[in-house]
């Protein structure tokens, strides 16, 4: 056998789900032994969910072991499960609709994570929960960004406002912002162009658009939410904490759920800064939006895909 | 990112090993865990990561440590150099059919960057004397094919479209299309799909199958973390892919996906994406890129010297 074949070979391991490993250990270790644990880290690390925050799971569980509150193997998944809900749970915010519309929802992330796509599904929700809707193109960079936006925005049967193919993007949201007051919109979405964190002067960018909201509803925006794609890995927590550093951020939507990665890596976002998930994706048609629902989440982890 | 390097960490932990002799297996266990963790924390998949600091263990235990260089040092350039042969140690290219056009088909999940890639390749190629033409054959992706027109237009490299026609008719008659206009490279750029996406899977098998690239080849985003190796592996097995395209490394993704796909694969990582212009797309290095995953430029250049 080559390197390769044999590195295949081993990789099949990991293809599994989550349950059939644990079920594996649970049959393959009468009592808990240090090598159980080991597989137990690695099934946590192939889920994205990264070194310091496993490393603090797996504290957890050895305490949770010497304290009696895990007696056998079978104690071990609910456990897990339970300590991973817990720790996503730890900040959790309410939808942020203003009494006084309308709510400004900006939509921010690295390149290609899906957010054009979330403001159609989200555009869609809310006009079917009777909101008065309208989106903003602010991606004037990406081809065809706009024309993109506006299919969505008939799919999901609502207004838009765009202006031409490499204007300014603060002046589409200054326009936007305006508009929804004028014409008594409940929320207004702002899709922005994919932008990676370490590019000062795209992030730059960003700041400008917040501010020129702000000049015109102070509050503004109500919610700024950070579109990450769960097949990334822990590169996900250096785009939230450099997001976060220009603009305030209120969540989290992960989308592509309905691949095979896990997303795992919000675990670690959410214990290292406590920025809550509230959507998910889980498809490319209109309606794959869901809330985002930690004890689903947790119990997914360790669910067959 | 506020990583310390793993230079770093090996230097602290090599702190009190005196002199310079053999190494000892407890000095390299020691050190092997801080790589261990680099590598995970790089995204390097944990089961490629499991096999390699066996191998990197094998090596270093019992070794002379060179006159020049630190322990941590010596540790540092065996972990270099494995990581480097596991990338495969050459730059690879785009294989020109002798009978033209040659056909190259890109594939890979939702928004890892096939449609900029297709212009960045039709660009480079173009530079090089060749005459390509883009087919839209992503029907499914709002405003996909305006995007590719958008990008046919900027470059001056004209576009195959018929459309929401089946994809698969698409491309054979873009190739048809391509020998009637003479042009002597077809990029065809694919809609985004999940590789357990059994019906979409199927649709590039019959592309395939179809029109017979000479080059397909998988685009990957830099940023992907543990799930690559799964992804690698469904496209590989299902269409026998002949190299990748990593993406969007101009920023501060480890980049780990590329060890492991290439592990899983064996198929050599053909090109970097460095941005969002179409100019943005440079020939990969397997060394730079272990140094990326190791996050240590400089140390491993003056290792070289040494
Ligand atoms: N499978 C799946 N695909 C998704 C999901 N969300 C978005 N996508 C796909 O991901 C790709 C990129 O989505 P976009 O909405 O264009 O992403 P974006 O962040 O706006 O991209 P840029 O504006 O280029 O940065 C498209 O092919 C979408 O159909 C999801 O939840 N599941
Ligand atoms: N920074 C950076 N962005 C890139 C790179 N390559 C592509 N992008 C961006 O990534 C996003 C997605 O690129 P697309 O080419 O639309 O990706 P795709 O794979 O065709 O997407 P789908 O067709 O929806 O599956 C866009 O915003 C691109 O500008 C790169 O190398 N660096
Ligand atoms: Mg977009
Ligand atoms: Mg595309």
């Amino acid at each position: 056998m080559g390197f390769f074949d044999k590195l295949k070979a081993g990789l099949e391991k990991t293809r599994k789900s989550f349950t059939e490993k644990i079920e594996q250990l649970v049959i393959g270790y009468a009592t808990i032994e240090d090598e159980l644990l080991d597989d137990l880290e690695a099934v946590l690390l192939s889920a994205d969910v990264g070194v310091p925050t496993t490393t603090k799971l797996m504290t957890e569980i050895r305490n949770g072991i010497r304290n009696k509150q895990i007696n056998s193997p079978d104690d071990l998944k609910p456990f897990l499960q339970d300590k991973i809900n817990t720790m996503l749970l730890c900040k959790h915010h309410a939808e942020p609709i203003e009494n006084d519309p309308p709510t400004v929802i900006l939509i921010v992330g690295v390149n290609g994570v899906g957010k054009t796509t979330t403001i159609g599904k989200l555009a869609n929700y809310y006009h079917e929960s009777g909101k008065k809707v309208l989106i903003a193109a602010a991606d004037t960079f990406r081809a065809a960004a706009i024309d993109q936006l506006e299919i969505w925005g008939q799919r999901a049967g609502t207004e838009i406002i765009k202006h031409a193919e490499g204007s300014d993007p603060a002046a589409v949201a200054f326009d936007a912002v305006q508009a929804a007051k004028a014409r008594k919109i409940d929320i207004v979405m702002i899709d922005t162009a994919g932008r990676l964190h370490t590019k000062a002067n795209l992030m730059e960018e960003l700041k400008k658009i917040n501010r020129v909201i702000a000049k015109e509803i102070p509050a503004a925006p109500h919610e700024t939410l950070l579109v990450l794609d769960a097949t990334t890995g822990q590169n996900a927590i250096s785009q939230a904490k450099l997001f976060g550093d220009v603009v305030a951020l209120t969540g989290v939507v992960l989308t592509k759920l309905d691949g095979t990665a896990k997303g795992g890596v919000v675990i670690a976002i959410n214990n290292e800064l406590s920025l809550p998930v509230k959507w998910i994706g889980v498809g490319e048609g209109v309606n794959d939006l869901r809330p985002f629902a930690a004890a689903e989440f947790a119990a997914a982890l360790f669910s067959d895909k | 990112m506020v990583f310390e390097s793993l230079a770093d960490k090996l230097q602290q932990t090599f702190k009190k090993l005196r002199g310079k002799g053999k190494l000892s297996e407890s000095d390299v266990a020691e050190a092997l865990k801080e790589v261990r963790m680099a590598l995970l924390e790089a995204d390097v998949n944990f089961k490629v990561v499991k096999d390699l600091v066996a191998k990197i263990k094998e090596r270093a235990i019992g070794q002379e440590v060179l006159e020049s260089l630190t322990p941590a040092q010596h540790v540092v350039k065996i972990v270099n150099e494995e990581l480097t042969n596991l990338m495969g140690g050459t730059q690879s290219r785009i294989a020109i059919a002798s009978r033209p056009p040659t056909v190259i088909m890109l594939v890979g999940l939702q928004g890892a960057g096939k449609t900029t890639t297709a212009g960045k390749l039709a660009n480079l190629l173009k530079r090089q004397g060749k005459r390509p033409l883009m087919v839209a054959a992503d029907v499914y992706r709002p405003a996909a094919i305006k995007q590719l027109e958008v990008l046919g237009e900027q470059l001056e490299i004209p576009i195959f479209t018929m459309g929401q026609d089946n994809p698969v008719n698409i491309a054979k008659k873009a190739v048809d299309q391509a020998l009637m206009m003479a042009r002597d490279i077809v990029i065809i750029d694919t809609a985004g799909r999940l590789h357990i996406n059994e019906e979409l899977m199927n649709e590039l098998k019959s592309i395939k199958q179809t029109v017979k690239p000479h080059e397909i080849l998988l685009v990957v985003d830099a940023m992907t973390g543990q799930d690559a190796v799964n992804v690698a592996e469904s496209f590989n097995n299902d269409l026998g892919i002949d190299g990748i395209i990593l993406t969007k490394l101009d920023g501060d993704a480890r980049g780990g996906a590329a060890l492991s796909i290439k592990a899983v694969t064996g198929q050599p990582i053909k090109f970097a994406g460095m941005g969002e212009k179409l100019d943005a797309l440079e020939q990969f290095h397997p060394d730079r890129m272990a140094s990326r995953i190791l996050g240590m430029g400089d140390v491993l250049s003056l290792i070289e010297k040494a």
